[in-house]
């Protein structure tokens, strides 16, 4: 069996799995455990950063409890304990991929919080001190005044994180779900003789992603940036 | 409108207020001076609550304001205060730092807001840079910007730390001109700077500080004139000759 035979047969099962006929899996799975770790991560990080910050003991110390714990812990353990330790609770059994999402999520949450801590804490204190004498509350001045200047300056950290993120996924191979380290570790079981070329392949494509999302994030971090004095949205003034 | 009655206030060990009793008038100008680390940064700054007080009361238009339970938001957003590093928003334009809290506070529709804000940085000389960023400005604009945000609420009380320590030289005339005229329209203000001639030509009354005690309070006349307490004397004097003694 030549490389383009195996090529020719394994490339639907290597981007979509055994879909339609059976679950989702290969590349999409993984672009789809992704885009959904980071869009559900983003929110929660936000929320534990903002706890960790507030002035409020009761909100502030479970979570950074929290944050102390999971940090301290592989990923990898993570997924064991929501894989076996959560159904022995709910009774319930998760799927794979909902296991996986959910380690995901608190593992990525708990780094995001710490970006969005230091962004905020890397402010100007004057800053916290200006939005509160305007009568801002905590929280106002979180939002209107702090976060938006942080979100710019953590970009550059948060896109390490979202990168870690894509390649995290193929831990979800340790629990058999058919993304795309574990769909093409299928293949290569099948196949047997192109091993290198195989995981070249494998390679290549996790590149592709993060490679595309630091290109991405890139031109967002150039685009928010305000070059000049002038605002980015406003269209540049003539000298007079 | 602004009582202190018997303030104290510690950092750790050390007592940055000392049993501080006073009372400011509506509409008087009152300056603050006193060498560095005397303690006129902190009275300042617990009259809007920015540091919490030890012991004592201070009183803010009939409200005793370090009391537990205090809209807090709503007492600050009447009492403006400009800090020495400007503090505006970095992210905001000229414009949009004056609009943000009015339209917060829903005291004003974004139109209206942005008429008054106009309206404002017009009245400090910037309204040409209103859509321009803080970065873009110089320190003497931006400090000017930032005393417009603070009158966007229309606040009954001006507070002033220290408004031109971080300037360049050539612009602390420009920022101390706008305090001035809104010493003449009758703003009750209490202002914390090294500026004696500034001192003298505008303050109704002026408290001098150190080691966290009100030492001396007279008229500009008297206290550039004749200063009483003997630390009011060496301040003087060492302002006066700074390369002797």
């Amino acid at each position: 069996m030549s490389f383009a035979e195996v090529v020719d047969t394994y490339w639907l099962y290597f981007l979509v799995g055994q879909y339609p006929q059976g679950p989702l899996g290969g590349l999409a799975l993984t672009i789809v455990l992704a885009s959904l770790g980071l869009l559900l991560a983003l929110p929660a990080g936000l929320a534990l950063g903002l706890a960790r910050l507030s002035p409020w003991a009761a909100l502030r110390w479970p979570v950074t409890g929290l944050i102390h714990l999971v940090r301290a812990v592989p990923l990898l353990l993570v997924i064991f304990w929501v894989y076996f330790f959560l159904p022995s609770i709910t009774g319930v059994k998760t799927s794979q991929f909902s296991t996986m999402l959910m380690a995901l999520v608190v593992y990525d949450a708990v780094y995001l919080a710490e970006i969005v801590r230091a962004g905020v804490q890397g402010l100007p204190r004057v800053q916290v001190e200006g939005a509160r004498s305007l009568g801002l509350s905590w929280l106002a001045a979180m939002r209107l005044v702090l976060l938006p200047q942080a979100l710019r300056n953590m970009l550059p950290s948060l896109v390490s994180q979202f990168v870690a993120t894509i390649k995290a996924t193929s831990l979800g191979y340790i629990i058999g779900l058919s993304e795309l380290a574990f769909v093409t570790t299928q293949v290569n079981t099948q196949v047997f003789i192109y091993p290198t070329q195989l995981y070249l392949i494998l390679g290549l494509s996790y590149f592709v992603l993060c490679f595309s999302l630091t290109r991405v994030a890139f031109w967002l971090e150039r685009r928010l940036a305000p070059v000049s004095g002038q605002h980015p949205k406003l269209p540049a003034r003539q000298p007079a | 409108m602004i009582g202190f009655d018997n303030v104290n206030k510690w950092y750790g060990r050390y007592q940055a207020l000392v049993e501080i009793t006073e009372t400011i008038a509506r509409g008087e100008v009152v300056v603050v001076c006193g060498p560095s680390g005397s303690g006129k940064s902190t009275l300042i700054r617990t009259i809007n609550r920015l540091e919490p007080i030890d012991s004592g009361r201070i009183v803010v238009d009939g409200e005793n304001i370090h009391r537990r339970g205090l809209d807090i938001d709503a007492f600050r957003s009447r009492i403006g205060f400009v800090f020495q590093q400007f503090a505006l928003f970095p992210h905001l334009t000229a414009l949009q730092n004056c609009t943000l809290a009015p339209v917060h506070h829903r005291r004003a529709t974004a139109a209206q807001a942005r008429e008054r804000a106009l309206a404002l940085l017009d009245r400090v000389g910037l309204r040409d840079k209103a859509d321009a960023l803080p970065s873009a400005l110089s320190g003497g604009q931006q400090q000017r910007v930032a005393i417009a945000r603070a009158l966007a609420l229309q606040p009954s009380i001006l507070l002033f730390d220290e408004p031109t320590s971080a300037l360049d030289p050539e612009m602390v005339g420009e920022v101390l001109q706008v305090i001035k005229g809104l010493a003449r329209d009758g703003m009750t203000m209490v202002v914390v700077t090294h500026e004696m001639g500034f001192a003298r030509e505008v303050a109704d009354r002026i408290l001098f500080m150190d080691a966290g005690r009100i030492l001396e309070r007279a008229t500009p006349a008297d206290f550039f004139n004749r200063p009483q307490h003997p630390r009011a004397q060496q301040f003087l004097a060492d302002l006066r000759s700074p390369f002797t003694s």
